[in-house]
């Protein structure tokens, strides 16, 4: 073996132990880093139902919450989905939008507007537990 | 069943109220022993009228309303007379209840109210009070006793102590799902007052309950429930034919406890889910109890209504009219002892939109 080559490969041990050293393992993760995972999760969530129960998504004060306490009638688990008034398959986010623009007289928001997917974690945390039914009316 | 004479009678006032196609035909009148003695009334409630700003309110609820008031006015036989069941303001404020009173003006009937916790909690009844009288009271109408709770009263503490201002009291019991709320009750007071009420009225005289919230308990995260439920039943149970009216729920809800037969009223403004339907709820919906259709909200006054009812056998014959949706009747069966529908109540006639998940 030349020395040359010594070199080299003496180099690629050396960085491979200081990323070992660092803890950086794709695959890995701690029961620290599971409590952070839900705590963000559940900021979002209280974020979601915050949002849910305010007066000030649309244009004339109604909430969500005022048809919809504990988002309960909304059916997370069902979507996507044939949405039979619009006559197409639709994402929970955009029955939302349709009571944003309908019931509460207001915009749409984007799909991936941070508040829209907070509305969509809080309705879905409330129906934690109950089975996963893609498309059922 | 069906007295032929009645029945053409109400086809005739029918036919002078054609435009309105959804006066179920179910509302003829039944024969009895003293036909003097019948009587129907009306019944609205829940109408939420919501205050946006100047003098905007929410249109959806607004209409729910008007529609029950023109509704109400053309019923032919005409009714005895019309109760409101309470939430007449959203959020109680002068405003809220000028405009209810205001439309609720239009019937050709001056309403008996009932209150309910989105009229109280603001201002404790005051301007309430001012405009439409006493908040719990009696009176007899040929032969019936009835009664009128406020059955939305809660602990003293929670209503004086506890928050900073008026304002944020009644947003804080306005939340249905909130729990910081308070479980309702009739209190102390009022059931003194109930006992007194009911020790001058003969135990064979039918008695009538109204109250906002129901006198039994379902589910207490949404206020489906009085606290003092047991003892205000206990003061009804001497009597042979008592039945209870409430709102609050905004969906068709029916029980027997006892002697005691319990109907819910529809909201006018929007449907409630049943608390089956939340995932995480310990909760007790009568199973006697066959649910309205699952609301379409694409159809604005699906799944609301107001209600049509025949005291004619001295219990309760309610006829449902929906504004989208099929009429129901659910009536007190004499044979069974309790109400039923009078079209679902058998398992095998129930259809798939009254199933709740």
């Amino acid at each position: 073996m030349s020395k040359k080559l010594l070199v080299v490969a003496g180099g690629i041990i050396a960085v491979a132990a200081m990323v070992t050293g660092l803890g950086v393992r794709a695959d890995e993760f701690t029961k620290e880093d599971v409590d952070r995972y839900q705590d963000e999760f559940m900021s979002v969530v209280e974020k979601g139902r915050a949002l849910w129960g305010s007066p000030d998504l649309g244009t004339n004060g109604v909430a969500c919450g005022q048809c919809h306490p504990n988002a309960a009638n909304t059916h997370p688990e069902t979507y996507p989905k044939f949405q039979k008034q619009l006559g197409r398959v639709v994402a929970f986010r955009e029955m939302v939008n349709w009571c944003l623009q309908n019931p509460l007289e207001g915009q749409p928001l984007g799909l991936d507007d941070p508040d829209l997917v907070a509305m969509e974690a809080y309705a879905t945390w409330e129906r934690r537990g109950v089975e996963l039914a893609p498309g059922k009316h | 069943m069906t007295d032929s004479a009645s029945r053409r009678d109400f086809l005739k006032g029918a036919g002078a109220a054609a435009a309105v196609s959804t006066l179920p035909l179910s509302m003829v009148k039944l024969a009895f022993a003293d036909p003097a003695q019948d009587f129907t009334f009306a019944y609205i409630s829940d109408s939420h009228i919501q205050h946006i700003k100047g003098n905007e309110f929410v249109r959806n609820w607004d209409r729910g309303l008007i529609r029950a008031v023109a509704e109400t006015n053309l019923l032919r036989p005409k009714p005895d007379f019309v109760m409101f069941g309470g939430d007449l303001a959203q959020l109680g404020t002068k405003e809220e209840l000028d405009h209810g009173a205001e439309l609720l003006a239009k019937l050709d009937y001056k309403p008996r109210m009932v209150m309910g916790e989105h009229d109280y909690y603001l201002d404790l009844g005051e301007y309430w009070s001012k405009l439409f009288g006493d908040q719990y009271y009696s009176f007899d109408h040929k032969g019936v006793h009835f009664v009128v709770l406020n059955s939305i009263l809660t602990f003293d503490e929670w209503t004086h102590e506890r928050w900073p201002t008026p304002e944020q009291r009644m947003l804080e019991m306005a939340a249905l799902d909130n729990p910081n709320g308070s479980p309702f009750m009739v209190g102390e007071k009022q059931r003194e007052w109930l006992r007194k009420d009911l020790e001058k009225v003969d135990k064979e005289t039918p008695l009538v309950v109204f109250s906002h919230s129901p006198i039994q308990k379902i589910y207490k995260g949404w206020n489906f429930w009085t606290d003092d439920a047991e003892e205000v039943q206990a003061l009804l149970k001497p009597f042979d034919k008592t039945t209870v009216v409430y709102g609050h729920v905004h969906q068709i809800q029916y029980n027997q406890i006892g002697n005691i037969a319990f109907h819910a009223v529809m909201a006018t403004a929007w449907p409630w889910p049943y608390p089956q339907s939340y995932a995480q709820a310990d909760q007790h919906l009568p199973v006697l109890t066959v649910p309205m259709n699952r609301a379409d909200p694409f159809f604005e006054r699906d799944a609301t209504g107001w209600q049509f009812i025949d005291m004619s056998t001295g219990r309760v014959a309610m006829d449902y009219n929906l504004y989208n949706n099929t009429n129901r009747r659910v009536a007190f069966n004499a044979a069974k002892g309790h109400p039923e529908d009078m079209a679902f109540q058998d398992p095998a006639r129930r259809i798939a939109p009254q199933v709740h998940y």
